[in-house]
Parts: structure tokens; sequence; C-alpha cells
């Protein structure tokens, strides 16, 4: 049987010269960079290494990136320190409807220490729309985080003209892009935001190596206390092979990023294209033109995604859902539901996210695998059952 | 995707008793497409017994595999018996459902019951039918 991996936007494969670039540091060189002797030394080398690699990646400075744990450590800082640092001047925070839970329920935690939140909604493609932002901003709103894209719906959000208000009205603006940086270009300057994350596991780096970027002079408070690592801002002996292969990761992505993303796009726009042409009633979720290149996400309608998941599984097809019944919390998407749709039809949530070492025959399988699926599953559901008798009725 | 048993798995790669019942004697429909799961029972009824069980379940794998067990552990019952399958029995014969998912896709028997209600009003009002038919 083939086997199909499209879940990169859950985590992607490590890429075989960035394993061999952390392996020494998993053996010989195990060193603790803050010490003062020829191991410390090594380690050391290797992060700063890696820190000018993440920040060529983004057109940052080296010295303004944070290496953090994950994608949601950094969110978690950015959300919690950036406020607590300005809790003096307003207590005021604005986040988008369809940010990440750790964007999303840091905020929260803030409400609960005191803080007061607007969330922004989105539109039927999950766009923000700017001017929602500028009319939540009050005298007292100190920080704004829009997502740049959301890894359910791919939907890249208008960044840089969010970026032209919070400048003008002097408010910190940080961005989520722990989905895009790796993948689409991601310049902080072009972007014009305060703060930034991103993760190594989204483009081929390994789990556990996440980042935040916060322009010089902006105040942060940080969450672990403890030394004077990372500028004193993360305290903690440093995930040396992880931020080894972060930066390696960062390297390729930026060199590769245009042939990676020229093939991702073509095999992205058939599985966006030829699904919807063999199977009825099924919704692309997400904006048509302004979505992640390796992105296709869908809801079919009339049955529900964990039941498409396992029979795509046992045929070697790995993709996710943001139906209720996947998620632990046993709730529908927020994201989904945030862009209007349905609680019935965001159960038929189906997300489908390429990498670079999906081929064209992979998507030929998907293609040809889903739709006996779709059909066996609408066999057996009384949603279907009730649309069809209505379908013909109406004839 | 949750741990599910080997009987859940089978059961919901090849669930018994799929479909709907022409002119059934009985339906029960329970569940509602908002909170993720949905099923509807078709029942037959011969000599006080389940002569067949169809039903269609809209939902996750182990919604579906609950309605295919129901469905085998209550065919040809008598509906005494069947009124007796509760969602833990369900559970059991499934070799346990994840802790989570127990009452949100367990809703199998509850279908069941309400399509032998469905059976049993449907008999007393033919029943009245008759009667005044009589008069």
């Amino acid at each position: 049987m083939r086997n199909v991996y499209l879940d990169n936007a859950s985590t992607t494969p490590l890429l075989p010269e960035v394993r061999d670039i952390m392996l020494p540091y998993l053996d010989k060189l195990y060193g603790n960079p803050s010490c003062m002797h020829e191991w410390g030394d090594a380690a050391r080398e290797g992060i700063e290494n890696a820190r000018t690699k993440v920040a060529d990646l983004i057109g940052a400075d080296a010295e303004d990136i944070i290496f953090t744990a994950s994608g949601t450590e950094s969110n978690n800082f950015a959300i919690k320190g950036l406020a607590l640092a300005q809790q003096s001047k307003g207590k005021h925070i604005i986040v988008s409807a369809i940010e990440h839970f750790s964007v999303l329920n840091s905020a929260r935690t803030l409400e609960k220490w005191g803080f007061e939140l607007t969330v922004v909604p989105v539109d039927k493609y999950g766009r923000v729309n700017p001017d929602d932002i500028r009319k939540s901003i009050r005298p007292d709103t100190v920080l704004v985080s829009i997502i740049h894209a959301s890894s359910e719906v791919g939907t890249i959000e208008p960044i840089q003209e969010i970026a032209r208000i919070t400048r003008e009205r002097k408010i910190v603006f940080h961005t989520d892009a722990v989905a895009t940086a790796g993948t689409i270009p991601v310049n902080v300057t072009d972007l014009g935001v305060d703060a930034l994350s991103l993760a190594g596991n989204q483009f081929y780096g390994p789990k556990g190596s996440g980042a935040l970027w916060v322009r010089k002079g902006v105040r942060i408070i940080p969450l672990l206390d403890g030394g004077v690592q990372e500028g004193g801002r993360r305290a903690g002996t440093e995930n040396v092979p992880a931020i080894v292969g972060f930066g390696k990761a960062a390297e390729l992505a930026k060199s590769d990023m245009e042939s990676r993303n020229a093939k991702l796009t073509v095999l992205r726009d058939r599985l966006l294209k030829e699904i919807p042409g063999k199977i009825e009633r099924i919704i692309v979720t997400g904006h048509p033109t302004q979505r992640l290149p390796g992105h296709a996400s869908f809801c079919v309608e009339f049955i529900e995604g964990e039941a498409m998941i396992m029979l795509l599984s046992s045929q070697g097809v790995a993709v996710t859902s943001g139906s209720a019944c996947t998620s632990r919390a046993l709730k529908a998407s927020h994201v989904l539901i945030a862009m209007g749709l349905t609680h019935a039809v965001a159960q038929g949530s189906l997300l489908m996210s390429l990498g670079v070492d999906n081929t064209a025959d992979d998507v030929d399988y998907v293609i040809e695998t889903l739709p006996p699926i779709v059909d066996r599953l609408r066999q057996m559901s009384p949603l279907y059952a009730k649309y069809l008798k209505k379908k013909t009725k109406g004839v | 995707m949750p741990v599910y048993s080997d009987k859940v798995m089978d059961h919901f790669m090849h669930p018994r008793n799929v479909g709907e019942i022409e002119n059934a004697d009985g339906v029960g429909e329970v569940g509602n497409p908002v909170c993720g799961d949905m099923m509807t029972f078709y029942i037959k009824v011969k000599d006080d017994r389940l002569e067949d069980i169809k039903f269609k379940t809209f939902g996750c794998g182990a919604a579906i595999a609950v309605s295919s067990m129901v469905s085998e552990m209550a065919m040809g019952k008598t509906i005494d018996e069947a009124l007796k399958i509760t969602p833990q029995l369900v559970a059991d014969e499934l070799e346990g459902l994840p802790k989570q998912k127990f009452h949100c896709s367990n809703l199998g028997a509850q279908a069941l019951h309400k399509a032998i209600e469905d059976y049993q009003s449907r008999k007393e009002n033919g029943k009245k039918v008759k009667r005044g038919g009589k008069k």
C-alpha cells in the first residue's frame, strides 16, 4: 500500500541535512553553552550560528532572536510578556477570532489577570478586515496580535495593512508566523510588526525548536526566570541539538523556498480543483488565492471528519480535520465557526497539507482514494439521505 | 485520532445492518448534527421480535461502531430484551469506548429504544383506529 503523508501543517519530517548537523550535538558536542571551556564554546558556537540563520530567514538581527521550545511557547511569551511589560500604559489587547489556541488562551489568561480583550471577526475566507482593528483600538490598547496565516484554512492575513494602523497609534503588534515563516517569504521589516513567532518543525526542522523575534527597544517580560541565557529573556539550558537543527532548516528554507513552492503550489491547486470536481457538496475552506502554498482544506457535507481520517488512514493517507469529534475538547473548530460555517458543515472538515516529499503520484492517489470513502460514509449518513430526498422532490 | 479497540475498528470498518427499511414498523432518531452525532434506527417487528434492524449514522468512528453493535445485539431479540440494552452494555460489547467519547457517540441504544417506542405508539394508535372503525 502507498503511504502518503499530507499532514505537514501538524509537523514536517526532518530533512537528512538537518538531522546530520544535529547528530554531533547529541554525541560529543554535549557541552552547556553557558560554560567557559572548550565544550561550552562548541555548543555556544552552534547556537550562535543557528541564530544568524534563523534571523536571516526573517530579515532580522541575530541579537533580536530569542530561542524557545516551541511555537506555543513563543506565542505565550509574546502575548503575556509584551502585555505585562506595558500594563502601566493600558490593559486592552486585540486578537482575531482565528488565532491559534496558544495566542487565544494566553489572551484569555491575561483577561483573568485584569486585561480586557477584543476578539475581531473574520470574513467567510478567514480574512481579518484591518478596519475592524482600527475600530477596536482604544486609548488603553497596548497589544495587537494577528496570526500571519491559519494552519487550519491556510488564509494569509493582511499583516502589512494592520501594521500601518498599529504603527500610527504606537501600539505593539505581534504576529504568529508559525505557519508562514520558512514556508513563504517573511520579512519583519516589510511586515512592519514588532514581534513574530516561528517554529522549526513547520519547515523540516526538529520538534522542540521555536523562536520569538522582538524588535529592538520593545520591552518584554520573561516567562522563565533563572540564568542569563538568551540575553536574560529566556532562562534555562538551551536545547542545543534542536536549535542547531532549526538553524539548518532555516538556511535551507531560505535557499529552497522558491523551488519548493513552485512544486507545492501545482500539487495544491490540483487538490483544490480536482477533489471538488469529483465530490458534490464539498466546500473549499479558506481564501482561494491568498493561501499557503501546500495547503488544501475542505468541508465535506453530510459526513464527519474523524471517520474520513480513519478510512483514509486505512488506505495509507495521513490528513487531519477540525471536526469536533477529532478535537480532544470535542468542540468544532473555532476557526471554521468564525468563518460562518455551521456546526454540521464544520464536522466534515478535512485538511491536507503538502510537503517537499510529496509527488504528483501522491496527489493522484489521494484524488482517487477520497471519493469512494466519502461515498461510503454518505451511504451511511441520515443527513445525506435527507438531502437526496429533498433533491429528488425538488426535481 | 483516539485509540479504539479492535472491536470498535472492526464494526467501523465493516458496519453491520447499514441502511433504511421501507415501511418500517418503527423509526427512532437521536442527536443532531450540531453536537456532532446523529443516528436513525429502523425496525421491523414480527411476533414481538425484532425481525430486522437497519441504521444510518452521521458521526465519528465510535458513533458508527456503536450503531452497528446495537443493531447486532438487538437483532432477533424480543422487544423486552431489546429495551434492556444500555449504553454501558454496548460499550462493554465493543471492548470499551474512549472515555471522552462515551456520551456523545453512545446514542445507539437510545435510538433503538426510540424506534421501539415509535412502533409501540403506532400499534396503540392502530388499535384505536380499528376500535373507532367498529363503532
